[in-house]
């Protein structure tokens, strides 16, 4: 009986050795691949919640599925392989909640920032990532002055106002003959900057502008200013704003009987326009920077990838935060650093092929050559209707079936 | 001519909304000497669960007016209930209080319900289905659509009712009672809370009725829709004189048209220098004004007795 719990007590003792030499083997392994595989932190921030909750988290998504994707197939920066952590903060749109987010950001030690979306927060948040030395690479802000403040740090992958409102202002006059145009605009950074460089454009065309209104990015109700407008007798309505005002906006146009057409730009190319403005939506145009969704040279790959992902379609913006985290880490990997400032004196360099088609940067720090796209709704949906600027030569005419212009349809 | 009588519609509409929200405010006021600053959020619930009774109910193929019916006999318990509970958890606890208690209290409501409202319905704007007609008629040159005359029939029908149920019915004689003087309705033999619940459940009844007709007006709901329309509707029960019912109701119509003349002239009328981004400013500037030079409001011949 003796020898049994002998040999017993030799097993358990061996094998209580055994494991704890098991713990240490595990224990000095992942310390070693702490050691291996170190972590960089990329900041995003876009308006989370709130009346623009649903384009922020596409950005977020967006930016999301482009770390998941880096992180997938391995990077390697120096030498030394790297892990990416997406840090996503809520602005909610806020000029002064921006602010408080690019300092949290920078103090989170993050490397570079893809936000923020509206304009108004992406220029205060600006110079706190300027100060930190930290580049901002804005998706889906377009007011021109955001780049024009004279800080390095500053960068977009969307063309700005500058180019799209005078577009669209081309397109009103031009295109649809416009001659009497009414604006009205939300009084944000981003609308007031689109409509202004939308009316300084059509007045040197040679159309007149019979009213310019302005409401605010919360409001839902549009009747006073709508009828007013109505008394001037214009031939289109041009807003400057997003499709939660466009919407019902479009809507109570038809409500108090004004034939004149809708058009805006980029912030109300939504599907969410058309469920807001329901039937009002049909014959609204809008112009967005970059090419269609569906004809961006990555797009279909892309659609699939974010449906499958997050069972959502794509609002807007998210291929751009997709592109704006490659465009980081491309500058990190010519840097052979995550080091903020090796990163920024590497972004003028930039040559990337994106989902948006080919990004590089100007001096500024906009995006050279971005197309522009013009959608009208047709039975429902956005159609891409004409491609202006960019590399659009190179792509085949959007959607030849409604190559016509939307001023056709009544 | 046809632009004035347009602009007129739109402020009756617009304020026939703000008084509902405002008799809400004003009845409460009148009894508690308190501000229900969670009004404009009962008002939002009252919208979203409309909704999403509208929205079950959209494919059915019912008519639209009896989908949105349904939608308001959906909404107008639940705020009734939202009411009774908001009064029974967050003022009656505080009834003896210090003012300022259950106006904090009644902040920490509004943010509760809009945070938990976010969570439900998620936060972003919802548009409301398009069951209801909104092909315009002409009326002088201008145009109004079935839904925006039954807005204002029924705010109108609404507002007389609740005169009508103030003035003339037992209970209503009770409400008086008890804003006059609680202690001594009391006495009297008038049971004092049910009053107040009373008060609240009606109110919060009126709430949900103007969320069902702002929403479906302007065909979009969302979490933080109360907020604004709450302290617009306190600004009309401000402007008529608090506490009363009839200033409830002018005031709420005067702000309705005073925003919409507003915004709709004032671009022609200075020339440009001020245009319709003014349009909040006119209902604060008018809150601001009345308080100065009319502190009891445009209606209200005394200042609430115990205030």
């Amino acid at each position: 009986m003796k020898f049994p719990i002998r040999n017993l007590v030799l097993v358990l003792l061996g094998a209580g050795v055994l494991a704890a030499c098991g713990k240490k083997e595990e224990r000095a392994s992942a310390a070693t691949r702490d050691s291996e595989v170190s972590v960089v932190r990329i900041g995003a921030a876009s308006p989370l919640t709130g009346p623009q909750a649903h384009i922020g988290i596409d950005i977020k998504n967006g930016t999301q599925l482009a770390v998941d994707d880096i992180n997938a197939s391995g990077l390697t920066i120096g030498g030394k392989k790297v892990k990416l952590e997406l840090l996503a903060e809520d602005d909610e749109a806020n000029p002064t909640k921006a602010t408080t987010v690019a300092q949290k950001l920078v103090d989170a030690k993050v490397v570079a920032v893809v936000g923020h979306f509206n304009s108004g927060a992406s220029i205060p948040a600006s110079k706190i990532y300027s100060d930190a030395g930290v580049v901002q690479i804005s998706p889906g802000s377009t007011n021109p002055k955001y780049t024009q403040q004279g800080f390095k740090t500053t960068y977009r992958v969307v063309a700005n106002d500058d180019q799209q409102g005078p577009v669209c202002a081309q397109y009103a006059v031009g295109t649809l003959g416009a001659k009497n145009i009414a604006v009205i605009d939300d009084s944000t950074a981003y609308g007031q900057g689109l409509a202004n460089a939308f009316e300084a454009k059509a007045t040197a065309l040679g159309a007149t502008i019979v009213a310019h209104e302005h409401t605010t990015d919360k409001d839902t109700d549009f009747t006073a200013i709508l009828t007013a407008i109505k008394s001037k007798n214009p031939d289109l309505v041009f807003f400057g704003g997003i499709d939660t005002q466009a919407g019902p906006m479009a809507k109570q146009m038809a409500g108090l009987g004004i034939k004149a057409k809708l058009l805006g730009g980029d912030g109300m190319q939504t599907p969410n326009f058309l469920k807001l403005a329901g039937d009002a939506s049909e014959g609204a145009m809008a112009s967005i920077p970059g090419l269609p969704k569906e004809k961006m040279p990555g797009g279909k790959t892309f659609l699939d990838k974010f449906k499958a992902k997050f069972n959502a379609e794509v609002e807007l913006f998210a291929p751009m935060g997709y592109d704006a985290v490659f465009v980081i880490v491309e500058a990190m990997k010519r840097a052979g650093s995550a080091d903020p400032a090796r990163i920024l004196a590497e972004m003028p360099k930039t040559q990337l092929n994106g989902v948006i088609g080919p990004i590089a940067f100007d001096e500024k720090g906009d995006l050279k050559d971005g197309p522009l796209t013009i959608y009208a709704v047709k039975s429902g949906k956005w159609e891409a209707i004409e491609t202006v600027g960019g590399n659009a030569a190179a792509i085949p005419a959007a959607a030849s079936d409604s190559s016509k212009p939307a001023g056709d349809k009544k | 001519m046809d632009t004035l009588i347009q602009q007129i519609i739109n402020g009756l509409v617009l304020g026939s909304i703000y008084a509902l929200v405002a008799l809400g405010y004003t009845m409460v006021y009148g009894i508690l000497g308190l501000i229900n600053f969670a009004h404009g959020e009962v008002v939002m619930v009252g919208a979203l669960t409309a909704l999403s009774i509208v929205k079950a109910l959209a494919g059915t193929g019912l008519p639209g007016p009896v989908i949105v019916l349904f939608g308001l006999m959906g909404a107008v318990p639940v705020c009734m209930a939202l009411g009774f509970v908001i009064e029974r958890v967050a003022y009656r606890p505080l009834r003896n209080a210090p003012r300022l208690a259950p106006l904090i209290t009644a902040i920490g409501v509004s943010i509760v319900l809009q945070q938990l409202m976010m969570l439900g319905w998620g936060s972003t704007y919802l548009s409301f289905p398009p069951l209801l007609s909104t092909a315009p008629h002409s009326l002088m040159g201008a145009s109004i659509n079935d839904l925006q005359i039954a807005i204002i029939a029924v705010a109108a029908l609404t507002m007389g009712g609740l005169v009508l149920l103030v003035q003339r019915t037992r209970i209503g004689r009770a409400m008086r009672a008890t804003a006059e003087n609680p202690s001594i309705a009391s006495l009297m033999g008038v049971n004092v809370n049910r009053i107040i619940s009373f008060t609240f459940v009606i109110g919060s009844a009126l709430g949900a009725l103007a969320g069902v007709m702002v929403s479906a007006n302007y065909s979009i709901a969302h979490y933080s829709m109360g907020f604004m329309l709450g302290l617009k509707a306190f600004t009309a029960a401000v402007l008529g004189g608090i506490g009363n019912l009839a200033g409830a109701m002018l005031g709420g119509i005067l702000l309705g048209l005073i925003e919409s003349l507003g915004s709709g002239y004032i671009g022609d009328l200075t020339g440009g220098v001020l245009g319709s981004n003014y349009r909040d400013v006119f209902a604060f500037l008018v809150l601001i004004l009345v308080l100065v030079l009319r502190p009891s409001g445009l209606m209200g011949e005394r200042v609430s007795e115990r205030a």
